[in-house]
């Protein structure tokens, strides 16, 4: 079963490759990761998304922990969160065919973020079921480059995410 | 403000701060400003000059070990610094506080893969507990005093500090920083949460056929004599792991040994037919599980660990203790009752008797078998008032077997990483360490040979290290495999070995060979005589292996057993 896990680290210098060496060594297996700045100075946030039994779940959150830089290390799998992902897609687009993949932008609450003659850059943002969805429509059309930046989280209302000490 | 230094002279303040007496190491091209530092630190901190930076490192862990203090090891950049990398790894298997200071080359050449460097920091990852590079003189005092608060405290382990060269040219005004600022860190020693110790105590309390395995953990949390009260307060048989030897008097009535792939018959069943066992400070590994999915597996497993990662890790754990071991002990110490266990204890006895039957050293023999010299160093030690630091392979397993340990910390060994060439520089950490200690090196002649060329430290420091190689010619515990699972085809086992005596001549060091049963004692009445080094070339019998013997992923039930002496001639399982 997959499980998202927020953890909060230092911003120093070689810490991301603490955590992907960790995940490599204990051979955690890791479908997205997704690191960016936190509401506190110096802290960074990493959320996972990441592949395993219970052992190995627990395995994830305890080597974590223990990694001297990260600051506190959560399980939001089965709190109310709200989870988002973006994707900017790139589809041949031309004349004929460009009214039709913007309706299907609309319909998604997507956007164009470029226009050129013979195609069309796409953003979307929304759970991943939503980006997957869209992305297998725009396939019928031919998407020629695509990036996603994995999953974020956030816990709703006050179960607020716990930033402090492990 | 405090006084200007160099970033040089802040390492050696440092070391000093935190108290280091002695510092193994060898100087290259990117610490040299650190080295020539030295002098004016001479007389506090003494450094030992090593043949080898590996041997620097297994030095540091050897004095951690038998100390309890932090080993400090020092080394060049690039070869010096991943020559460290085996005896950093074995440090961090067996959690063992060691800090390693390493050059680095200057900031302006990082990088560029300028001469002599290598990226030491990721190099060193997996096999630290943390590790810096410093790259400013500002980020200094910090990473030093951070170093050796980590190395130090919760679940003991290396810590790597690299040191570019112009930070050490470099000078700052500097005050030793009076704490640590790590967010991320909170080693603080604390027993495990109440509830989980009363669910603890209730099934100690309720077993029937209970068990404690103690580890290393015990060591390092000085829980001896708690692990000792607990098993005669709740009348508890005691196995140990391989690191945990010495935790708990091996003489002792409920002591019932070592464990696992080489543990005593009786002991191992005593593993795989108990109700609840209570494993303390043992991270579980293979060698003592056997098939993770067949271990114990009539038991509830109630592990007490301060490090929560370790408890079900390997296992399925029914009760999770995590905490410090002493508190914990003396919290549920509080809470367990005395039991007879008779059915139990007489089962155990029962398979005791079994084993004590085909008992090596109860077969009439001529040849010199490694078990009798184990033997014979006990009885000449008082029983085992020294400390044996061992190498790894048959050797070590049949110490563990037929060298009862009753002193703490007496043994000395690589566990986890299971290192050959540990025991020599290991040995040379723990005399510096222990220095009116008698200390026994106790190596194969296939180990010893790795780290060979650090007798040259042995002399320069002029230690009393007593040297017993056991010379069966092979890369023994291989052959061993060999000749169990791979048909006796010796791929590669036989050794070309030197004339260790003569070696030790070389040196310096007095040396015997003996090949004899009736020369065994002698020999080691002579070594202990000496007040120099001395080195006894054991050349035993060649083909001995160590058994019992549970196959790799096999259940711990599953062993190839000793004969039984009547059945020797026909036995068709060894």
């Amino acid at each position: 079963m997959t499980h998202t896990v927020i953890a909060w680290m230092e911003d120093k210098p070689g810490v991301l490759n603490r955590v992907a060496g960790l995940f490599r060594r204990r051979n955690f297996n890791i479908e997205s990761l997704a690191v960016g700045h936190s509401e506190t100075p110096g802290i960074s946030r990493m959320t996972f998304v990441v592949d395993g039994d219970e052992r190995q779940l627990r395995q994830v959150q305890t080597q974590l922990a223990k990694l001297i830089n990260v600051t506190a290390v959560q399980d939001v799998t089965s709190e109310p969160t709200i989870v988002r992902e973006l994707a900017l897609v790139k589809v041949n687009a031309n004349s004929t065919n460009r009214a039709e993949i913007l309706q299907l932008v609309d319909i998604y609450r997507a956007g164009i973020v470029d226009v050129a003659m013979d195609s069309l850059v796409i953003q979307i943002t929304g759970p991943e079921e939503r980006v997957n969805s869209l992305l297998s429509l725009l396939e019928t059309f031919g998407i020629k480059e695509m990036v996603r930046t994995g999953r974020v989280a956030m816990v709703r209302g006050n179960g607020r995410n716990g930033n402090g000490k492990k | 403000m405090g006084e200007r230094k160099s970033g040089a002279q802040i390492v050696w303040e440092s070391l000093l701060h935190e108290g280091v007496e002695v510092v193994f190491g060898l100087p290259g091209g990117a610490i040299l400003p650190v080295y020539d530092a030295l002098a004016k630190y001479e007389y506090p901190i003494h450094h030992v000059l090593v043949t080898h930076e590996q041997g620097a490192a297994h030095m540091a862990d050897g004095y951690a070990r038998a100390t309890g203090r932090v080993g400090v090891c020092m080394a060049t950049s690039g070869p010096g610094a991943t020559n460290l990398i085996t005896g950093l790894a074995t440090a961090n298997m067996d959690s063992s506080p060691v800090v390693a200071v390493t050059g680095q080359v200057s900031t302006a050449l990082l990088g560029r893969d300028g001469f002599q460097e290598a990226d030491i920091q990721g190099i060193s990852l997996p096999v630290t507990k943390h590790n810096y590079l410093v790259t400013n003189i500002r980020e200094l005092p910090d990473a030093l005093v951070e170093a050796f608060y980590i190395a130090r405290t919760g679940r003991p382990g290396p810590v790597l500090v690299d040191i570019c060269k112009d930070v050490q040219q470099m000078d700052m005004e500097v005050e030793y920083p009076e704490s640590v600022n790590l967010p991320g860190y909170n080693p603080t020693l604390t027993a495990a949460a109440p509830e989980a110790i009363a669910r603890a105590a209730r099934l100690i309390n309720e077993a029937e056929r209970p068990l404690i395995v103690a580890g290393r953990g015990v060591a390092i949390a000085r829980a001896e004599a708690e692990l000792r009260q607990l098993a005669e307060q709740a009348n508890l048989p005691v196995v140990t792991s391989l690191l945990g030897i010495g935790t708990f008097p091996e003489t002792h009535p409920l002591s019932i040994g070592m464990g696992g792939m080489h543990g005593e018959a009786f002991t191992n069943f005593a593993l795989q037919e108990c109700d609840v066992l209570v494993a303390i400070g043992a991270r579980l590994d293979d060698r003592l599980t056997g098939a993770f999915s067949t271990f114990a597996a009539k038991a509830k497993i109630v592990h007490i660990d301060m490090d929560a990662s370790e408890v079900g890790k390997n296992l399925t754990i029914d009760t999770p203790v995590v905490g410090d071991a002493l508190l914990t002990l003396r919290e549920l110490l509080s809470l367990v009752e005395f039991n007879e266990h008779p059915t139990w204890l007489a089962q155990i006895a029962e398979w005791k008797q079994d084993t004590d039957q085909r008992d090596v050293l109860a077969q009439e023999t001529d040849e010199l078998v490694p078990p009798f010299v184990m033997r014979q160093l006990w009885h000449a030690t008082h029983e085992g008032d020294c400390t044996v630091v061992s190498d790894v392979g048959q050797h070590q397993m049949w110490e563990a077997q037929y060298f009862p340990h009753t002193k703490h910390r007496s043994l000395v060994t690589s566990g986890g990483l299971g290192t050959m060439g540990f025991a020599l520089p290991a040995a040379i950490g723990v005399q510096m360490g222990l220095p009116t200690e008698e200390v026994w090196v106790v190596a194969g002649d296939g180990g010893f040979q790795m780290t060979m060329p650090e007798l040259s430290t042995v002399v320069s420091e002029r230690l009393p290290l007593r040297i017993a190689i056991i010379n069966n010619g092979y890369l023994g515990m291989v052959r061993q495999w060999q000749d169990v699972f791979y048909d006796k085809r010796y791929s590669s086992t036989p050794l070309f070995n030197p004339n260790f005596v003569k070696i030790a001549d070389a040196y310096g060091i007095p040396a015997l060979a003996v090949n004899r049963k009736q020369d065994v004692e002698a020999a080691i009445r002579k070594a202990q005589a000496e007040r120099g080094p001395f080195l006894i070339d054991f050349q035993v019998e060649p083909f001995a292996n160590v058994f019992p013997m549970v196959a790799p992923g096999k259940s711990n039930a599953d062993m190839i057993r000793r004969p039984l002496p009547a059945v020797v001639e026909n036995a068709t399982e060894l």
